[in-house]
């Protein structure tokens, strides 16, 4: 889309005035600094999801559009946790870390960072793997999208 | 030579050749009413009330094929023009409205008369622009005009901060304007057009059921002789009205929840349904489940979001109604297509039995002035040649029944939002783009309050609007409905303390009429034409508790009609 002010709550905007759902939504300006990349995921049945489709390519400021579903995919999201890590734990979550291919950012006496990135299900997972009592705290990117293959969005 | 923003505006606007902007002044836009002071090309109609600034810009594109164009100021008047904005976006109205805002630099502060003009108006526009540097402005106002006016027409908002308005720039009007995110489609897909002709050419019960996209896109001649040559029935939705001659024998009248019988059970029946530049609106389709059960639909819009969007369509296409039209002549004619006469003798004659029940009967000889008459006397008299506002209720229904429209454009009102308040407003603007023509603004006691303030700006201009005042002394749709769904409980919709109309009239410096018997009906209208220079007031008072006939109820499907 445009990369300008008012682009995103013009989407955000669309979404609930028509009642759609967004389960998730990531924004940022591209290679062409006139641009924006927006992933957006959604859910519904087809017919809405053609409406959505419609919908969205109406706005001015949507220059392109790909339904992602439609072929093979890659899907991304980026976690950030936050967990108590004290004593024998510190062991026993690095190993964990590991399992998930995490990456420990950041330390503390007390605590850990780890940084984890993969589809959505797998950050999931590696949630519950934990024990709920160390989790301080989470941050979720919220999921990117691109194509395999030859099939791109580009302008 | 280098013009200030407010100079800017001013010419930016001659090149597109504007000649009319509706409007209200305020701080916000002091610089830019300077600079049209200081010209005469474009004439500024000063309004009573911002929201008829937008209805009457809107009226006068309805009414002539131009957009319409309006200046307010920051705040209030930006906020007072967002009814209009959301009636000509639900129509989908080509407008530009001009919003004053507070300088830059105060933007986002609370500033004194401020409100975020492109926050409040997102929903309810096509697009809309802020403009933060002066050099940008005349592109904007390019890209405005060309937005609102292309592809499905809209309501675009230009927010001008007060201080970009005073700034400096070099003045050039760009020739054209190019944006790579919005390509309206214009032509439509061949093949389709194709697969639409072949199932016109072996349909039994076909029906054409037109839209506001046929009035909008200049189509009524070519739908016209389609539907001709295929003889085909046409039924007009209440924004398509004119679309298609309605004294046409081949003109089955509206259709949807007061719509006529024979047009609704025509919809119900059909087995082909050719749909153009409408949308499938619920206040048509009736229960959406039990809508046109033994279709094969096409539909020609040239919006694509609006098909199967509410019903799944068999043959979309996607293109300006009359290009497709016109292919679909083409198409007819080159390749010597015709429409099956055994199978449509039977459905014509099918057609004419429902018509014969003449649903749209009311009683003559009612010791009270019947609405219905009045409309059929006024279509009488006026040769059926006026343009005709009105506000919205059961007077709306009514001049949209009684009144035949035989050319578009001449039935302006407010179908998709549905605001009262609207009518009188209209009735200017039309007035303005059409200065000899007979205007009358079709009305209710209720509505016609929503902007009655307007009778000022008409003495102003010497506007000779005819208004005709339906006055029931309730809220009539509202009443029909708490009849027929709320056991007679009128919660609300009594209206007291009405005011004297006709002194109301006098004191604005208009003629007043007040009629109260059905036998005075005549006389009066031919009194009130043979004042072709003046607004008249026309108060008829109506039998009170008429209802408008037939109805679908809600959830009722097309065939299930309430009749008289």
């Amino acid at each position: 889309m445009e990369n300008e002010a008012g682009a995103l709550s013009r989407v955000a905007g669309l979404f609930s005035a028509r009642g759609y759902n967004i389960e998730s939504l990531t924004v940022a300006p591209t290679e062409d600094p006139s641009l924006s990349r927006m992933t957006l995921v959604t859910r519904g049945t087809e017919e809405i999801i053609e409406q959505i489709t419609k919908q969205l390519n109406k706005l001015i400021d949507v220059v392109k559009l790909m339904d992602m579903t439609e072929g093979p995919h890659i899907e991304r999201e980026m976690m950030l946790v936050k967990v108590q890590a004290e004593g024998e734990r510190r062991t026993e979550l690095k190993r964990l870390s590991d399992i998930f291919r995490g990456r420990i950012i950041d330390v503390s006496d007390e605590n850990y960072t780890i940084e984890l990135t993969g589809a959505g299900d797998k950050l999931d997972a590696f949630l519950q793997a934990l024990d709920r009592g160390v989790i301080i705290e989470v941050v979720r990117s919220g999921v990117s999208g691109i194509s395999r293959g030859s099939r791109s969005l580009k302008i | 030579m280098e013009l200030t923003g407010a100079e800017i505006f001013v010419r930016s606007l001659e090149a597109e050749g504007v000649e009319i902007i509706f409007g209200y002044p305020g701080g916000a836009v002091l610089h830019i009413y300077d600079a049209l002071y200081a010209q005469q090309k474009i004439k500024h109609i000063l309004v009573r009330h911002e929201q008829a600034a937008t209805h009457a810009a809107d009226g006068y594109a309805r009414s002539c094929d131009r957009p319409g164009v309006v200046l307010v100021t920051s705040g209030p008047g930006a906020t007072n023009a967002v009814t209009g904005i959301a009636t000509a976006y639900m129509d989908s109205i080509p407008m530009v409205v001009f919003t004053g805002q507070v300088p830059t630099h105060l933007i986002g502060n609370d500033a004194f008369q401020e409100a975020d003009n492109i926050g409040i108006t997102r929903p309810c526009v096509k697009h809309n622009f802020l403009v933060k540097d002066v050099r940008d402005l005349a592109m904007t106002i390019k890209k405005a005009f060309y937005v609102a006016t292309t592809g499905r027409p809209g309501p675009v908002v230009v927010d001008i901060p007060k201080d970009i308005t005073a700034e400096k720039a070099e003045f050039h009007y760009p020739d054209k304007v190019e944006m790579r995110s919005y390509n309206p489609v214009h032509i439509g897909h061949t093949g389709q057009i194709k697969r639409a002709v072949k199932l016109m050419q072996t349909a039994r019960r076909p029906i054409f059921y037109t839209g506001g996209g046929v009035i909008l896109g200049d189509a009524s001649a070519s739908l016209t002789e389609l539907a001709k040559i295929m003889n085909f029935p046409v039924t007009n939705t209440l924004m398509g009205l004119g679309g298609f001659p309605a004294t046409d024998p081949q003109f089955v009248g509206m259709l949807g929840m007061h719509g006529t019988y024979e047009a609704n059970m025509a919809m119900h029946h059909c087995d082909v349904l050719i749909a153009i530049g409408a949308r499938f609106d619920d206040r048509v389709t009736g229960h959406i489940e039990k809508f046109c059960p033994h279709a094969t639909i096409v539909h020609v819009d040239i919006d694509p979001a609006s098909i199967s969007k509410n019903v799944k369509v068999d043959v979309p296409i996607v293109g300006c109604v009359k290009n497709v039209l016109k292919a679909m002549l083409n198409e007819v004619k080159n390749n010597d297509v015709h429409s099956d006469a055994v199978a449509l003798k039977d459905w014509w004659q099918q057609i004419d039995e429902w018509r014969s029940k003449d649903c749209l009967k009311y009683d003559h000889d009612s010791e009270a002035i019947k609405p219905q008459y009045v409309i059929e006397t006024l279509y009488k008299l006026t040769g059926g040649d006026a343009f005709i506002t009105s506000d919205v209720g059961q007077h709306q229904m009514w001049a949209a029944q009684f009144y035949k429209f035989d050319k578009p454009r001449r039935w302006i009102n407010s179908g998709g939002l549905g605001t009262m308040g609207f009518g009188l407003p209209a009735a200017m603007g039309v007035q303005f783009a059409h200065p000899d023509a007979t205007v009358a603004c079709v009305t209710g006691e209720g509505s016609i309050q929503m902007c009655i303030q307007e009778l000022s700006t008409c003495t102003q201009y010497s506007l000779p609007v005819k208004i005709i005042n339906l006055n029931n002394g309730y809220l009539g749709m509202v009443r029909q409905w708490q009849e027929f769904f709320y056991q007679k409980r009128y919660a609300m919709s009594y209206m007291e303390s009405l005011p004297d109309f006709v002194k109301l009239a006098e004191s604005y410096g208009h003629v007043g009429m007040q009629i109260t018997r059905p036998g005075d009906v005549e006389g009066a209208l031919v009194e009130m034409l043979k004042l072709k220079d003046r607004l008249v007031f026309m108060d008829f008072i109506t039998d009170r508790e008429e209802n408008v006939y037939p109805m679908i109820p809600a959830g009722g499907g097309q065939n299930e009609m309430i009749l008289v």
